[in-house]
C-alpha cells in the first residue's frame, strides 16, 4: 500500500523534519531542534501539530440520527449543545474499545475526530451500524491541525478573530480568506490550544502565518511525551479491544444519565463494571530513578509477584524524569502503591501515581 | 600522538598507553536525538569485543552501546549518568563513557581510522 503524505509534507520537509510512518502516513517525528526542545516550546509557548492524517468524519440527520448515535456511544446526545464537544469511545458488545473519539454537535450532525489507524474501521462500523441511513462522509478533502501551549490565543487570534470566546471543548465556524474553518478549543498535550479543520488547500497558507507570528511546528515525538506527562491516553497502547473504558480509568467519559438506562452497545459489560469493580485498572507509574520502562515492561509487587504490563513509557522533559502508564491488578493500583519494573533483567523500583504527571492549563472560559 | 578509531556501531576509541577511552559518535547522537538516560558497565568489571556494555536511551527508544576492544573497565563517567544531555553537547569529547585496560592491542587494527568511518556513516545515514 502506498503511504500518504498530508497536505503539510512539503512544509515539514523544509522544516528538515524526520519522516516516520504512522498509520499509513508520512509523519513528521521531529524537527531540527529535537523532542525536548519542541515539548518544552510548546509548554512554555506555541507549537502547531499536524494531525491530518487523523479522520474527520461528517454525520448529517435530524432527532432520529440523535437516537441512533445515543445507541452507539456513552453519550447523552440529545442534551449536547450546538458547538459542544464530547471525547467517547467506539465499543464492541463486550466494551472493548474499537476506537477512542471527540463528537462535537454541528448544525444538521456530528462532527467525529477519529484516530488516523482506526478511521476506515470505524467508517465500516458505523455504516453497518447506521444501516446507511445517514450522509457520512469521511473527508479526505480537509486537513486538520493543532495549535498548543500558553501562546496560542494570542496567535490564533491575529489571525482569525473571536477565537479567544472559545471556551474548553467548544468550537464554531470560521472564515478564513473566504472558506469555512472549524476551530475547537481542545487538543492532547495538557496545555491550552485549538483544533483547526481546513481544506487542504489552505492549510500550508495557514500554517505559515502562524510560524510568522511565533509558533512552532512540532513533531509526533513531543506529542507523545506531552500527551503521556499529561496522563492521556493512545489508542494502541493504553486502549485497545481488549480494554473498556472503565478499566482505562475513563469512567468520567461516560454518561451516569445513560448508564443507569442502558441500551447502547458495551453497556451490559460497563454497568456490570461499574457496579462490581474490574481485575485491572490503568494507572500512572512514576519510576524513582532514571530508569525508562518502556512499553510492555513487566511490573512485579513487592512480593516479586507479575502484576501487569507498561502501556507507555519514556522521558518526561517537564516532569524532567521518567514516566509511565500501564495497567496492574485492581488491588494494586492505589496512589502511592510501591510496584517494580523489569529493565533489561533488572527490577527498578516505582510508585503507582495519580495522573496527570503535569498539570494541565486548559481554559475553562473565556477571558472576559 | 593518541591515535582515535570508530566501530561499525558508532563507537569512537581514544588509545594512550594501553587505556582506551570508548563514546559514541557525535554521528550516532545525532541518529538517536535527545538522549535522557545512560547505563553504564561496573567499574571492574570485564567486556568483550563487540559486546553490550551500556545503554543509551534517547525519547523515542532505549540503543545498546557495545564495546568496540576487550579489556577491564578501569573508569566511567558519572556525569554523563547524572546529566545524560551532556552526551549531545560533546559526543566525541567530554562525554566519554567509559575507560578499558586493554586485553588485546591487535583489536585496534579491527577499526576504522576517521576517513573510513565519515565515509561509512555517510553511507548508512542514506
Amino acid at each position: 500500500m502506498e503511504i500518504k503524505k498530508t497536505s503539510l509534507y512539503q512544509l515539514h520537509q523544509n522544516n528538515k523534519a524526520k519522516f516516520v510512518e504512522f498509520a499509513g502516513y508520512q509523519m513528521p517525528i521531529q524537527y531540527s531542534e529535537g523532542i525536548v526542545e519542541e515539548h518544552k516550546f510548546t509548554r512554555n509557548h506555541s507549537g502547531i501539530f499536524d494531525v491530518s492524517h487523523m479522520g474527520q468524519l461528517f454525520i448529517y440527520g435530524d432527532e432520529n440520527l440523535i437516537e441512533d448515535l445515543e445507541k452507539i456511544f456513552p453519550l447523552n446526545l440529545k442534551d449536547l449543545q450546538l458547538n459542544h464537544s464530547k471525547y467517547s469511545f467506539l465499543m464492541n458488545d463486550e466494551a472493548g474499545i474499537y476506537d477512542d473519539l471527540i463528537v462535537t454537535k454541528i448544525a444538521k450532525g456530528f462532527l467525529i475526530i477519529l484516530n488516523a489507524a482506526c478511521k476506515d474501521n470505524d467508517f465500516i462500523i458505523l455504516s453497518k451500524l447506521l444501516n446507511n441511513k445517514y450522509k457520512m462522509v469521511l473527508d479526505e478533502n480537509r486537513s486538520l491541525i493543532a495549535i498548543q501551549g500558553p501562546k496560542s490565543v494570542e496567535i490564533l487570534k491575529d489571525i482569525i478573530i473571536g477565537v479567544e470566546e472559545l471556551s474548553f471543548m467548544t468550537g464554531n465556524w470560521f472564515l478564513f480568506e473566504q472558506q469555512k474553518i472549524y476551530i475547537t478549543r481542545s487538543g492532547y498535550t495538557g496545555e491550552d490550544g485549538f483544533e483547526i479543520s481546513l481544506p487542504n488547500n489552505q492549510v500550508e497558507k495557514f500554517t505559515k502565518k502562524l510560524i510568522e507570528k511565533g509558533a512552532k511546528l512540532i513533531g509526533l515525538g513531543a506529542r507523545d511525551t506531552l500527551r503521556l506527562e499529561a496522563g492521556l491516553c493512545l489508542y494502541g497502547h493504553e486502549l485497545d479491544k481488549d480494554k473498556t473504558p472503565v478499566e482505562a480509568n475513563l469512567k468520567w467519559a461516560i454518561s451516569k444519565e445513560r448508564v443507569s438506562k442502558g441500551n447502547f452497545i458495551g453497556s451490559d459489560i460497563i454497568n456490570k463494571q461499574l457496579n462490581d469493580g474490574v481485575s485491572k485498572i490503568r494507572v500512572g507509574i512514576k519510576p524513582e530513578g532514571r530508569v525508562i520502562a518502556r512499553e510492555k515492561t513487566k511490573i512485579f509487587n513487592q512480593s516479586d509477584l507479575y502484576i501487569g504490563e507498561i502501556t507507555s513509557g519514556t522521558f518526561g522533559p517537564s516532569v524532567n524524569g521518567p514516566v509511565a502508564m500501564g495497567y496492574v491488578e485492581n488491588e494494586f493500583s492505589k496512589k502511592d502503591t510501591k510496584v517494580f519494573l523489569e529493565v533489561r533483567g533488572k527490577k527498578h523500583p516505582a510508585n503507582i501515581c495519580g495522573l496527570p504527571f503535569y498539570k494541565k492549563s486548559y481554559v475553562k472560559g473565556a477571558n472576559k | 600522538m593518541s591515535e582515535v578509531k570508530y566501530s561499525k556501531e558508532h563507537e569512537w576509541i581514544k588509545l594512550e598507553g594501553d587505556v582506551a577511552t570508548i563514546g559514541i559518535t557525535k554521528h550516532a547522537t545525532e541518529m538517536l536525538g535527545d538522549i535522557v538516560f545512560t547505563e553504564l558497565p561496573e567499574k571492574g568489571s570485564s567486556v568483550e569485543k563487540d559486546g553490550t556494555a551500556g545503554v543509551v536511551e534517547s525519547t523515542k527508544a532505549a540503543s545498546d552501546v557495545y564495546t568496540p576492544v576487550s579489556g577491564e573497565v578501569v573508569d566511567t563517567n558519572q556525569t554523563i549518568v547524572d546529566d545524560p544531555s551532556k552526551i549531545n553537547e560533546d559526543p566525541e569529547g567530554a562525554a566519554w563513557f567509559f575507560k578499558l585496560k586493554m586485553k588485546d592491542m591487535s583489536e585496534m587494527d579491527t577499526l576504522m581510522n576517521k576517513e573510513e568511518y565519515d565515509k561509512f556513516a555517510k553511507e548508512s545515514a542514506s
